[in-house]
């Protein structure tokens, strides 16, 4: 065993797996707290962080299984913690419970999700997509929520760090929603320097602890600053719905006023929320929406069909939840149409038809491996007809 | 009138949120005595009042967390000790404590339970068993008796129930206790004895639910399950495990105490 302590930010170029980049990124971000339960393609985050964490003064803990650590993950929160876990498919079903607990209590956490092929067991070792829709609408109820899709290891870094921001900023759950193939190839990633990480902690509450301190009263953003558990304001936080007291409420009108609060923070911060990047997208006809692991198959098959004459774009987004439904929207007037390649059976494809009136030609394989330039070049030229 | 204040404060307003009363439960319950023996046991606790933390879960004792002003979490249904657990391990500063049924700790949440005895969790855990599922109406759970009524059972209860104490004592909880709404002092004192006790910690308190399981099993009403703990229940602290089964409806032994105080030994009182 190593007696080396190594500083919170590894500064430097790194050969890096992407659970491993995802873990440094979060120990950089000052995540001081992982609770988890090991599943394969996620188990390399639990296992860099239970060395990392201890070595910057955090707590790691294996719980029995992905509902309870899904909980201790919000219990943590609570106590101040930056915290977090990291799953596949079948554990994230399982944390679908107390991540509804996290977006009705407001309990900023970030959920790393290492998407494999599904239904079930599905491929515990092969990759897939089709985790898209679960972190939609996976826990029951009304509510928005974030969800990042890195296509490289320097984005597992970099879009762990921003989920804590956001998860903060917003005090929700925030879901990195990475894949198989993301999660385990390895390539070059640089961790900046300290003082280059952006770093923007939740907001506490200014005011002095007192007996009727209101926890739920928002401020202009919709976002109430969030008191810990042993600062002094005796507060009480429920999964019943609630006033701003925090106390259970059971008429319609405060049901309504919270959970339209709760959509209503994220979606009129959606611009400040939603990232994508556009390739040769300007003067497209026929652009490829493609995310995580597929968008590098995607990226090359539009350099090829642009090589055969044709004019393609790779539309890919970063934030995919919410949905960057405008952009869609913006583009369908001057496009032939969309070509969405997945490693599902249309997830996001349906997403992208709800905002265009254009095709929307899916390229789907239900997972196991990455889709080819080869198919998606063939969906780009039936496209342009 | 309703609402109207007969006496303008009570001993036990700090520590209840006073403005949420009056509380839920039904007329005859043991709960509100629970709760009262709770607010002393923090009152008079070593502990400061700003660093006790109340969780619990789903259920008519999951409604504990509302009632008690200190930090208080009501959770999902079985996961008051995970959450606990989370707390607990990010700030070891707070004294966290779990209130919660014997369906959400022992069905939907048993797993947690066995998990966080094993690595003895250093939160306590107060069980308030009324041998069924009380909320959603009286169906039987994991601790009704062989044989009793219920509305999922129709001919009657046939799996054997939890013995709790022993399911803590096998797991190596650091104290366990068993009481009953009836015995507030005890209930209180053992209440203390576990918040002072470091690791694991243990309390079950058999209450009475005349609606869910007394009236629907000859038990009778409140009063009559209060005067069956007075005529029945035995204080044996070095009582065996195999005395330790319950079953109101027989003419037979309750055994209540403090079956394991290692913990104290383990760290001198002052
Ligand atoms: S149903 Fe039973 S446990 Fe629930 S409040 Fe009524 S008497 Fe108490």
């Amino acid at each position: 065993m190593t007696t080396e302590t190594r500083p919170r930010v590894l500064t430097g170029k790194h050969f890096m797996n992407g659970d491993t980049a995802c873990a440094e990124g979060a120990v950089a971000a000052g995540c001081d707290f992982f609770a988890g339960y090991p599943i394969t393609p996620s188990t390399e985050v639990a296992e860099r962080l239970a060395v990392r964490l201890p070595e910057v003064g955090g707590k790691f803990i294996v719980m029995e299984d992905e509902l309870g650590s899904m909980a201790a993950v919000l219990g943590g929160a609570w106590a101040g913690a930056r915290a977090m876990t990291a799953t596949s498919g079948p554990g994230f079903t399982l944390m679908m419970e107390n991540i509804g607990l996290g977006v009705m209590t407001e309990t900023p956490c970030v959920v790393v999700d290492v998407q494999r092929g599904s239904p079930s067991t599905g491929l515990p070792t092969l990759v897939g997509q089709s985790d898209i829709m679960q972190a939609k609408w996976g826990s029951h109820g009304d509510y928005q929520i974030v969800a990042y899709c890195p296509a490289t290891c320097q984005e597992m870094f970099d879009l762990t760090v921003k989920a804590f921001n956001t998860a903060d900023r917003y005090r929700s759950p925030v879901f990195v929603l990475s894949d198989e193939i993301v999660g385990h190839m390895t390539e070059g990633v640089v961790i900046p320097e300290t003082d280059e990480i952006e770093i923007t902690p939740v907001r506490r509450p200014t005011e002095p602890p007192r007996d009727d301190y209101p926890v739920y009263r928002p401020g202009p953003d919709l976002v109430p600053p969030m008191p810990r558990a042993g600062d002094g304001y005796r507060m009480h936080v429920t999964g019943l719905t609630h006033d701003e007291r925090g106390y259970p409420a059971m008429d319609p009108d405060t049901h309504d006023e919270l959970v339209q609060r709760l959509s209503r923070k994220i979606l009129e911060h959606a611009d400040e929320i939603i990232e994508y990047e556009e390739v040769l997208v300007d003067d497209a006809e026929v652009v490829v929406v493609a995310y995580g692991s597929v968008s590098r198959s995607a990226r090359e098959a539009v350099q090829q069909a642009r090589a055969r004459g044709i004019k393609a774009g790779l539309l890919r987004p970063i934030t995919i939840w919410p949905f960057m439904s405008e952009r869609i929207k913006e583009l369908d007037p001057r496009v032939k149409g969309f070509v969405v390649p997945e490693l599902n059976l249309g997830q996001v494809a349906g997403e992208v038809s709800r905002h265009t009136s254009k095709t929307v030609r899916g390229v789907n394989l239900a997972g196991g491996e990455l889709l080819a330039p080869g198919a998606i070049i063939e969906a780009i030229e039936e496209v342009a007809g | 009138m309703i609402g109207e204040k007969v006496v303008a404060s009570h001993p036990e307003d700090s520590l209840l949120r006073a403005d949420r009363l009056p509380h839920i439960w039904c007329p005859g319950c043991g709960l509100g005595a629970i709760t009262t023996s709770y607010t002393r046991a923090l009152q008079e606790s070593d502990v400061d009042r700003d660093r006790h933390v109340t969780v619990s879960g789903i259920g008519c004792t999951g409604r504990v967390a509302g009632y008690v002003h200190v930090d208080s979490f009501h959770t999902t249904h079985g996961r008051p000790i995970p959450f606990a657990t989370g707390l607990k391990i990010y700030n070891p500063e707070l004294e966290v404590t779990v209130i919660s049924g014997d369906g959400d700790l022992f069905a939907i949440g048993g797993n947690h339970f066995i998990h966080a005895a094993r690595r003895d969790a250093p939160i306590n855990v107060f069980c308030v068993n009324n041998f069924n599922y009380a909320m959603t109406g009286g169906q039987h759970g994991p601790t009704s008796p062989v044989g009793s009524n219920s509305p999922t059972t129709p001919a009657g209860v046939s799996d054997r129930p939890f013995n709790l104490p022993r399911l803590a004592l096998a797991l190596g909880a650091n104290y366990v206790a068993r009481w009953t709404s009836l015995h507030v002092r005890q209930l209180q004192r053992s209440m203390q004895q576990a918040l002072n006790t470091p690791g694991f910690t243990f309390i079950e308190i058999l209450s009475p639910c005349p609606i869910g399981y007394g009236k629907s099993n000859g038990i009778g009403d409140g009063l009559d399950e209060m005067r069956h703990y007075r005529d029945h229940c035995v204080v044996d602290d070095k009582a065996s495990i195999y005395d330790m089964e319950i079953d109101l409806r027989a003419d037979a032994p309750v055994v209540l105490g403090v079956f394991r105080r290692d913990g104290e030994r383990k760290k001198p009182r002052d």
